[in-house]
């Protein structure tokens, strides 16, 4: 009854599709009533997204995350008056038992490192709407909550235990699995709410988890509620949150409608953005296109009823969906070639309304998304090459695809017309995980060269963006196909766990932020143990779990 | 402070030379007994009760009987005997010597396996305080008062453990042990079964059949733990816990006994209409506990059961008598899967299935108790048969817990669940009609009219025996 040792498969996974609604959940339960949501959770055990693995106790899988990730993101767009929401277990005395040890189990390298990803980020986006949005999460931990559970609680402002003497929040990864807890979970408890590290290392080592009193006491959790008061206590603490937050009953919402892309062989065709495949050459294309008859809406609310057909924002939708796609359904590519085509005035036309309108909920709350997007392409674990050709418009907002690539290709030449530029957008509407804009991160050791950038108030030839530091490399037209042909085959022939690594490092310069170190620290620590003998072997912790096998484990430290 | 502990606590555990265990008894044994008064059967305290005292573990000493006030009862702390050359039994480490201390690395697990015991047997005393007041008799009295008492002591052998073994965090479980309540809504026992009333005698019995005969068979596999103080403490309390079986397997039969009577005595007439339990309102309490008390074994197949037995924590019952191969590491097991629509064969390691071998003996052992009673019926010429139900009957925890069963196992739909469902457990007419019968008969030799007397008294006592001294 060995668990036979899962290998990296050359045969593609069957693609995941990130795209759902409320009503077709699963998992989860929106209600909104107000300006309050209630997401509740009550997996159903058989749904999981793959065979061979029973979603027991709420736990989770991808599947489950989607629909949290679905949710998060329409109640910022289609629910912007709620001020505060409760994420509660549906299960009796359940909240949620982390992901599902079997499911990972059974999966292959490639595949944890971004579901765990992809999970990471669903999280830091609870965050970022507290941060950003006026909106306050409370977690309800109405019972068993541990490992996934307990670090969901943790992406919350507020958390709530029962007190009903034996419901514990635990890490029980370390103890019981071998393996840590990777959704943030070790690094918001020391960083964010600054458990003190002994105790924070008692708590990570104790399976069973540690209860109500001693819970509060150590800062685990932030109240506790006994279990006939419970929804009481949870009104109340949610009361107090929103009085945390502005008043936003003036907004109302849009309806993110489906993307619903049309593939045929190896192109997904978006609205506003093609993914072309070349799984041979081990690249993909990801053509971003700014509409030629698109008029810039005048002031706010006009890109409000514009809603999801704003140009802009659904561009975004759609790089989101397709670097979703990239990374979970095609590992076998590893190099994505970012390009743009259109006119550049349509960019910075978008640019200039975000910047004008940028205090109305809408406009806000789209600058925001574009943030959180560009965040996943620069934690996208492929590398990225910008394509600054004939016909493109790698400018303002979209100036920033290019700045998150690798390496900027341009072609530079007095019979091509290339034009790139900046918007004051690129100053400060973007930063990356560590707080920086690109531009920042890209001259850190040169700031004054950022302010240069930022100067430059039209657009400006190749020659410029050279002088600038924009450029990797900018040969004219007769070398241009050959160049990229060879910076092409030269980076897809090295090898993938090396690039991953390097970009990782490269990528991201300067201070360290709570979302540095999880992407950074955490989840690399956690990804080299899923990859060691002493979780993932034959007698590794992660492999025995539930079977009749107890670990055997190597002791010697690295 | 000087208390002379061996005079007020009998134990064979060296306590009045233990300075730790004596530290925490410090602590810990005044709020037992405030426990005891406040949540125990506590309007009887002042009743002189005839109870069974264990004052040691040999021949002699665990069974003194004489009158005594139920707080004042000596809770003694008493181990079976050591076996020096005793060697783990079963699990990876077999053959290994048997740890006397706590293993670090199985601390935790221990730990839990020990408080999720050491819950039930406070909150079956919680659960049956009230009882005394409608006791059948002054003998039945006193049965359910021993019951309670050695219930009690249960929970100070597995307090002495978490004392002894567990540091600062088994004194603080130790205290919760006294904090969560039956029923209690904000802090109610661990297990499920153990948050439900019984408010009546017939309940009673049936949870002493078979809720306490779940509690057996736990004891059976902890007994066999690599931990030796846990194994042999469990191994004293088998013997205690064979009396509460023996009070609920001898009760049910009273009833039945009662019931034929009337049946004879008034043929062709509804035995309520004598105020006896007719047969198949039996058949529906019996469908509860059985049903409630199989939840009480875990989920079939378990990780938690598999780390369990290949760590050497909890065996199998009688794993050293019974089985010849201890590792079970290259056996499977098969089981019946319920996949929402059938019921397939399904085989798993063993090991994972080791609630279900531990939940297939208890029920063996149920089914000869139903037979005893199905010998009375034959016995007196009665057609009617009692029915142990089938184990995917009316569970609430476990993958039978997602879908209706009839008694004989077989799935229904939840329409006919529901039209049947009066006829498989108790309705609130039912338990209207036999809390109706449950009134107090306290005079010594008398009995209420819906069960009938014991063969024989406690200790050589004749049935009229003072009992109870109210």
């Amino acid at each position: 009854m060995e668990n036979p040792p899962v290998a990296e498969s050359s045969t593609l996974p069957e693609p995941v599709n990130f795209e759902t609604h409320p009503d077709q959940y699963r998992h989860w339960s929106l209600e909104v009533e107000g300006d309050r949501a209630r997401l509740t959770l009550a997996v159903q055990e058989e749904a999981g997204l793959r065979p061979g693995y029973v979603l027991k106790l709420n736990s989770y899988d991808l599947g489950v995350d989607v629909e949290l990730n679905d949710a998060i993101r329409r109640l910022r767009f289609e629910h912007p008056q709620v001020r505060v929401v409760t994420i509660t277990g549906g299960l009796d005395r359940c909240f949620c038992a982390g992901a599902n040890i079997m499911m990972l189990r059974s999966s292959p390298h490639g595949f944890k490192v971004n579901f765990c990803k992809f999970t990471n980020e669903t999280r830091c986006q609870l965050e970022d709407a507290s941060a950003h949005s006026g909106f306050r999460f409370l977690s309800a931990v109405n019972g068993a909550c541990a490992g996934g559970g307990y670090e969901l609680a943790l992406a919350c402002d507020r958390i709530v235990l029962v007190d009903d003497r034996s419901s514990t929040v635990s890490f029980p990864e370390t103890p019981l699995l071998g393996v840590l807890p990777g959704t943030g979970g070790l690094t918001r408890l020391v960083d964010k709410r600054k458990v003190r590290r002994d105790l924070a290392d008692v708590f990570s080592t104790t399976a069973e988890g540690i209860k109500g009193k001693r819970a509060l006491r150590w800062g685990l959790v932030d109240a506790l509620a006994p279990l006939s008061k419970f929804e009481e206590e949870v009104r109340r603490h949610e009361e107090e949150l929103k009085a945390e937050t502005p008043d936003k009953s003036d907004r109302s919402g849009i309806v993110l409608s489906a993307l619903e892309p049309t593939e045929s062989g190896d192109t997904v065709r978006y609205r506003h953005v093609t993914l072309t495949l070349d799984p041979e050459a081990r690249t993909a294309r990801v053509l971003v296109e700014a509409p030629a008859d698109a008029a810039c809406p005048a002031d706010g609310e006009a890109a409000r009823a514009l809603g999801d057909t704003w140009w802009i924002f659904r561009a975004f939708r759609e790089i989101e969906d397709a670097l979703l796609r990239l990374r979970i359904n095609r590992p076998d590519i590893g190099l994505v070639l970012l390009e743009t085509k259109g006119d550049i005035a349509t960019v910075l036309a978008a640019d200039q309304l975000m910047e004008s309108q940028q205090s109305h909920w809408f406009v806000h709350e789209v600058r925001n998304f574009i943030k959180i997007v560009l965040k996943r392409l620069d934690l996208t674990a492929k590398s990225l090459f910008a394509i600054v050709g004939e016909g493109s418009c790698f400018g303002g907002t979209l100036l920033e695809l290019a700045l998150a690539a690798d390496r900027i290709y341009a072609i530079n030449d007095p019979d091509v017309e290339v034009r790139m530029a900046v918007s004051s957008l690129n100053g400060g509407a973007y930063p990356m995980a560590n707080g920086l804009t690109r531009l920042q991160t890209r001259f850190l050791g040169t700031p004054d060269q950022t302010k240069r950038v930022l100067g430059e108030s039209s657009p400006f030839d190749i020659d410029t963006a050279e002088d600038l530091g924009l450029t990797t490399s900018a040969p004219d037209s007769i070398d241009w196909e050959d160049e990229l042909r060879v910076a092409i085959e030269e980076r897809v022939s090295f090898s993938p766990d090396a690039l991953t690594g390097m970009e990782a490092n490269l990528r991201f310069a300067g201070p360290e932020t709570l979302e540095t170190k999880i992407f950074g620290r955490l989840t690399a620590w956690q990804n080299w143990i899923f990859q060691r003998p002493n979780a993932v072997g034959k007698r590794g912790a992660l492999s025995c779990y539930g079977t009749p096998n107890r670990p055997e484990l190597d002791y010697q430290r690295t | 402070m000087a208390i002379n502990y061996s005079e007020k606590i009998p134990n064979n555990v060296d306590l009045s030379s233990d300075k730790r265990l004596q530290r925490a008894l410090e602590r810990w044994q005044p709020a037992y007994i405030q426990w005891w008064k406040e949540t125990g059967p506590s309007d009887f305290n002042d009743a002189d009760v005839y109870l069974r005292t264990a004052v040691s573990v040999d021949r002699e000493g665990w069974a003194q009987f004489g009158h005594v006030k139920m707080p004042d009862y000596r809770w003694g702390i008493f181990l079976a005997e050591r076996d020096k050359d005793r060697t783990i039994p079963f699990g990876d480490h077999a053959g290994e010597p048997v740890w006397q201390e706590v293993p670090g690395e199985y601390r935790n697990a221990l730990r839990r396996l020990i408080v999720t015991q050491a819950d039930t047997e406070p909150a079956s005393v919680e659960q049956q305080r009230l009882l005394g007041h409608t006791a059948p008799s002054l003998y039945d009295m006193r049965n359910l008062f021993q019951v309670n008492v050695e219930e009690g002591r249960h929970l100070w052998a597995m307090v002495y453990l978490l004392h002894s073994y567990f540091g600062k965090d088994g004194r603080e479980e130790a205290e919760e042990l006294l904090e969560r309540r039956s029923g209690n809504p904000d802090h109610p026992r661990i297990l499920t079964t153990f948050n439900e009333p019984v408010e009546d005698w017939l309940s009673f019995f049936c949870f002493t059949t078979f809720t306490d005969r779940d509690g057996k068979y736990q004891l059976l596999a902890l007994a066999e733990s690599g931990f030796d103080p846990l194994a042999r403490t469990c191994r004293f309390m088998l013997t205690e816990e064979a009396h509460h079986m023996f009070v609920g397997q001898t009760g049910i039969n009273r009833v039945i006994k009662r019931t034929i009577e009337v049946m004879n005595e008034h043929p062709g007439h509804d035995v309520r209409e004598y105020g006896a339990i007719p047969l198949e309102m039996i058949q529906k309490w019996v469908n509860r506990w059985s049903s409630s008390s199989l939840d009480l074994f875990g989920a079939e197949i378990s990780s938690n059961a598999s780390t369990f037995f290949a760590e050497g924590l909890k065996g199998r019952a009688y794993e050293e008598k019974k089985y010849e191969d201890h590792k079970a590491l290259d056996e499977a097991y098969e089981i019946d899967v319920w996949t929402g629509e059938r019921i397939t064969k399904e085989e798993v390691p063993l090991r994972n299935a080791m609630n279900e071998v531990l939940r297939t003996d208890y029920i063996e052992d149920n089914r000869r108790q139903v037979e005893v009673w199905n010998k009375t019926l034959e016995r007196a010429g009665v057609d009617f048969r009692m029915e142990y139900p089938h184990r995917r009957f009316n569970r609430k925890i476990g993958m039978y817990a997602n879908g209706h069963f009839d008694p004989q196992g077989n799935p229904v739909s939840a329409e006919e669940w529901n039209a049947n469902k009066a006829l498989w457990l108790p309705t609130p007419e039912d338990e209207a009609y036999v809390k109706s019968l449950m009134v107090k008969v306290h005079e010594p030799g008398k009995i209420a009219g819906w069960i009938a007397p014991p063969s024989k008294g406690i200790n050589g006592q004749p049935f009229d025996f003072e009992y109870v001294k109210l």
